[in-house]
């Protein structure tokens, strides 16, 4: 099957792929680039591990095909922190023991960042209904709702 | 040594978890996160049909397609013989766990592997398995539990004849066994019952809900020695399975513990393993296989559904005179269903002079159940925390005060046999007593549910090694996978024990290459069995430690002390010498006798049971039947948390669980014995914005038997929420919550058939 | 002389013919396996292999090390796992 060209820029870095038509920017993510944070628990959009940023919008990443990346800003998990400097969403997140498997924290820490990129100071509940895409069955959500919220008031400059 | 009492300085704070930032910025790396070159992918062709025999298999046309490697089934598998041996949640029959991993004879039911191919790609796979060419004959099949036990069901297993009654019967049956508990005479006890309630229950299976499928990393190299990378709860079970299933030497298998994506007991058995090694072996290449979602629904264990009769009789000052349960449980399709936990666990809370508990083991054509935190005890403690309720509500009674006036004690014995001794239930109820959530007045519109539970929390083997490196850091390996933050705890032990900041201590999981064995991650056993292990490995190494101090200062190791992880001469010779720390004796290691470590293995006996109270707070949407948690606090008696953020985390995360399986979480089967509902958009966990915060109270009652007193914390959570929620549905509505879920269609249908 | 309980029905009745009580000469656990085989072929191996136990009222996965007193009551229950 003829392969497609996608040029892209993932992470800030410009970056260039082949991949099937077929093929979901999760599969060309973890398969093709080799960013296997972005994780699968689902493949149909309901679980949110695999959580990315396009151009700034949160989507999942295995709802949307490789191809229509083109020309497109992709952030993943392993583009949230500055170099070696965790994003305050991350920080929170070891803070306050907001995982315990640690496998939809990827998801999560793309989903909060992008939550509090578009509202920097929401309630519980909307921090609830935002997240209430991404999957965690290990911490029944306390933590992590803690975490978002601590590292909201961080970035608004409001604790540390 | 036992730390107890002592001044501790590490355990008992909350430090960052090792593995933490790896977690984070996505570098940790899962069991589908591995690739090597020219690796193969693996996929599984799964049964269509609920029950059908295997007439013949096909295989031709898929091996001849360009890019399959290697197409194998059943007959690439050793038939092995009908064993048993105990594994994680109860006898396991490694015969049944081979006709599991891969159909032999007949198909059990719908999703039950059948065969696999090896291709270059997974859309090759994928082809290739639609080549495979299978002739079934379809059998008449049967789902439901009281359906398979009667009398005309379709018989899965020609050679099963129930255990448990004698005389052995002639004829096969759907029951694999029957278990009696008998404590006093329940026939007697409930003619002294002044009021008696009486119920028949019944819960849905549930499935675990990790959000990582199973997958694994398979090499079957030249020399039939094998590598597998992959993500479970034990992989020295993994290898163990793997070896028997294959009928090959286990020191030719080595496992590497991947990080696990969640596993809640679904993931202590295997699926995968031994077909990716017979892929592997037959193709020659590595061979990669992954669940998706939808196979993890259709061919991985949920726990048991169940019908429960129940019965319970007291005086009219809330006395409880008798007790009898009946328990149906749901196997799946070989037998072997937590029943056992489920006839113990449910009166267990309480000191009753006469209880009759029948339970039956039954097989269906549905997956075979895989364990689920506290496997058994929500089934058996839904049914008799609702039961307790209704009787407190006839008794004009507390329901707090009713289970305080029951509740099993110090010394309280059993209708299992066991005299609990060290537990910490009266501490609990009395916590739930003086809680603010308790003591406030109910809002309006809105009803309290309170239910209890009970695990017995189990120890077993376990190993673990700490080696001091030449710097004076500390490595510290275990093998148990750590599936909730349990190296965080690990290195914290070994940081009191060794006097120095828990972040000079690294704890890693060993391959099971480098590491004694270990048994399984589960029954809330790693904290209390390999955290046993781990402190008496850096008991040993100060001992070493003493001992350099000693010869470098030329007096005897007896005379030198270990406080705040330095040497100290002590006794005639206290300050005669400038203390040494770790890091310098650390430093003269290789001259005073080499590395310093130590290796520690156990069979920890003496886990401590535990208790748990949960109190909930929900309001009923009348008109659609929709149930919304509005308060909830979950108290248990943990022993002692060694980190309790993530005490509070395996309570909450628990609890949350519990919540799903009350209200929305079900098998749904279609007319042809096909499961409808295998995503998470139709089986349904709960999310973040279902669920307020979970308040976790601590209660800390030592448990003697382990170093730090700690107890097993993670199975308990998942008991109460079932019977506290329907409790507090019950007592908002009035009208009885005795099915799971109590999802709005349901309670709708509950409420209309009352007339309300 | 220890007394031997056996608490669930299960796969111990088929050894005993549904017998549920009875005493057994042993002074350690290791002994009460091999005196329960040959008082029931099967059962010593059975308990040894699939069954916890409990003695004098404390809960053991695996007794094997354990010591009898003349008194000792030793319930047989099913092994215990866990998620």
């Amino acid at each position: 099957m003829a392969k497609n060209y996608v040029s892209t820029i993932i992470n800030g870095e410009s970056a260039e792929f082949l991949c099937e038509p077929q093929q979901t920017l999760l599969d060309v993510l973890r398969d093709v680039i080799g960013l296997t944070g972005s994780k699968e628990g689902c493949a149909s959009g309901d679980c949110g591990a695999c959580s990315v940023l396009i151009d700034g919008t949160l989507v999942c990443s295995c709802l949307v095909l490789g191809v229509e990346a083109e020309g497109k800003s992709i952030t993943t998990v392993e583009g949230i922190a500055d170099g070696e400097k965790l994003h305050p969403v991350q920080q929170k997140f070891l803070e306050h023991a907001a995982l315990q498997c640690g496998f939809c924290t990827p998801g999560l820490i793309v989903a909060s960042k992008a939550l509090l990129d578009a509202n920097p100071n929401p309630t519980e509940t909307e921090a609830r209904y935002w997240l209430a895409g991404n999957l965690c069955r290990c911490t029944g959500y306390d933590k992590v709702i803690r975490a978002v919220m601590d590292a909201a008031a961080v970035m608004r400059g409001e604790a540390s | 040594m036992n730390y107890i009492d002592s001044n501790l300085k590490v355990v008992g704070t909350r430090p960052i978890r090792p593995d933490g930032v790896d977690k984070v910025t996505g570098r940790a790396v899962f069991a589908a996160d591995t690739r090597v070159s020219g690796m193969l992918w693996g996929k599984i062709l799964r049964s269509p049909h609920a029950h059908a025999r295997i007439l013949s298999i096909d295989t031709s046309k898929a091996e001849k397609l360009h890019g399959v490697h290697a197409v194998v089934t059943a007959k690439d598998f050793p038939d092995i013989a009908n064993e048993e041996a105990f594994v994680g949640e109860g006898p396991m029959n490694f015969r049944d766990l081979s006709y599991n991993v891969i159909a032999r004879a007949k198909a059990l039911y719908e999703g039950h592997a059948v065969a696999a191919v090896a291709a270059t790609t997974q859309a090759i796979a994928d082809e290739a398995l639609a080549l495979i060419d299978i002739k079934y004959e379809v059998l008449p099949f049967v789902i439901d539990v009281e359906e398979a036990m009667a009398d005309n069901a379709p018989i899965l297993h020609d050679d099963m004849f129930t255990g448990g009654v004698t005389p052995k019967p002639t004829k096969p049956s759907n029951i694999a066994k029957v278990l009696t508990f008998k404590k006093g005479d329940a026939e007697a006890g409930f003619k002294d019952a002044e009021v008696i309630v009486e119920g028949k229950y019944t819960t849905k299976p549930v499935h675990q809900g990790y959000i990582e499928p199973h997958a694994c990393l398979a090499t079957y190299a030249a020399d039939g020695q094998i590598t597998i990378h992959s993500s479970s709860q034990g992989h020295f079970m993994v290898r163990a399975y793997t070896a028997k299933l294959l009928g090959i030497d286990i020191a030719n298998i080595r496992c590497t513990p991947a990080e696990i994506g969640g596993g809640f007991g679904g993931k202590t058995l295997i699926y995968l393993e031994p077909v990716a090694v017979a892929l592997s072996r037959k193709s020659g290449k590595s061979v990669k296989m992954q669940m998706t979602r939808e196979e993890v629904f259709r061919g991985s264990g949920p726990t048991s559904g169940a019908a429960i009769e129940i019965k319970i009789g007291a005086k009219k000052d809330g006395t409880i005179v008798a007790a009898r349960e009946v328990l149906k449980f749901q196997a799946g399709a070989f037998a072997g269903s937590p029943i056992g936990p489920g006839c113990m666990c449910g009166f267990a809370l309480y000191d009753l002079p006469n209880i009759e508990v029948i339970g039956y083991d039954v097989v269906s054509n549905r997956p075979k159940v895989a364990a689920y935190r506290a496997p058994g005890a929500p089934i058996t403690s839904f049914a008799v925390e609702s039961a307790l309720d209704e009787l407190a509500e006839k008794l004009g009674m507390d329901p707090l005060t009713l289970r305080e006036k029951n509740a099993a004690k110090n010394g309280s014995k059993t209708h299992y046999g066991v005299t609990h001794a060290n537990i910490g239930f009266e501490q609990v109820l009395a916590a739930v007593k003086t809680h603010p959530h308790w003591k406030s007045a109910v809002p309006a519109g809105q009803a309290r549910g309170l239910a209890c539970g009970f695990w017995f929390n189990i120890g077993g083997e376990s190993s673990a090694s700490v080696h001091v490196n030449e710097d004076g850091s500390v490595s510290a390996a275990t093998g148990s996978p750590d599936i909730g933050g349990s190296r965080a705890s690990m290195g914290m032990m070994v940081a009191e024990v060794l006097g120095v900041p828990v972040s000079r201590v690294r704890t890693t999981v060993a391959d099971t290459a480098s590491i004694g064995f270990t048994f399984l991650t589960g029954g809330s056993r790693v904290t209390f069995a390999t955290g046993m292990a781990v402190t008496q490995a850096a008991e040993k190494v100060v001992d070493e430690l003493k001992k350099r101090a000693a010869m470098i200062w030329e007096i005897p190791a007896d005379a030198v002390e270990w406080k705040d992880g330095m040497a100290f001469p002590a006794g005639s010779n206290a300050g005669a010498f400038e203390p040494l720390d770790l890091t310098a004796i650390a430093a003269k290691a290789g001259r005073t006798g080499g590395p310093i470590n130590a290796e520690v293995s156990v069979n920890a006996q003496g886990a401590g049971a535990g208790f748990g109270a949960h109190i909930c707070d929900v309001s009923v949407d009348r008109e659609t039947g929709h149930v919304t948690i509005e308060r909830y606090t979950a108290v248990q008696d943990v022993g002692k948390a060694i980190h309790p953020s993530y005490v509070e985390g395996q309570i909450q995360g628990g609890a949350v669980q519990g919540i799903g399986w009350a209200l929305n979480e079900e098998y749904i089967y279609n007319d042809k014995g096909q499961l409808e509902n295998p995503g998470f958009l139709d089986y349904r966990c709960p999310v973040a914005s279902d669920i307020p915060m979970i308040e976790a109270v601590l209660v800390e009652v030592p448990n003697p038997r382990h170093p730090f007193g700690a107890r097993g914390v993670g199975e308990v959570p998942i008991v109460p929420p079932m019977a506290a929620i329907g409790n507090a549905i019950r007592r908002a509505t009035g009208v009885e919550m005795h099915n799971l879920p109590m999802s709005p269609p349901k309670v709708r249908a509950a409420l209309d058939a009352a007339g309300k | 002389m220890p007394k031997v309980i056996i608490a669930s029905g299960g796969s111990c009745h088929q050894f005993t013919g549904g017998k549920t009580e009875f005493d057994v000469e042993a002074t350690t656990f290791r002994q009460l396996v091999r005196e329960l085989d040959k008082k029931y072929p099967g059962l010593g191996t059975q308990v040894e292999e699939g069954m916890a136990v409990a003695i004098d009222g404390e809960i053991f996965q695996d007794a094997y090390q354990v010591e009898l007193k003349p008194g000792s009551e030793i319930v047989l229950i099913p092994k215990i796992g866990g998620g």
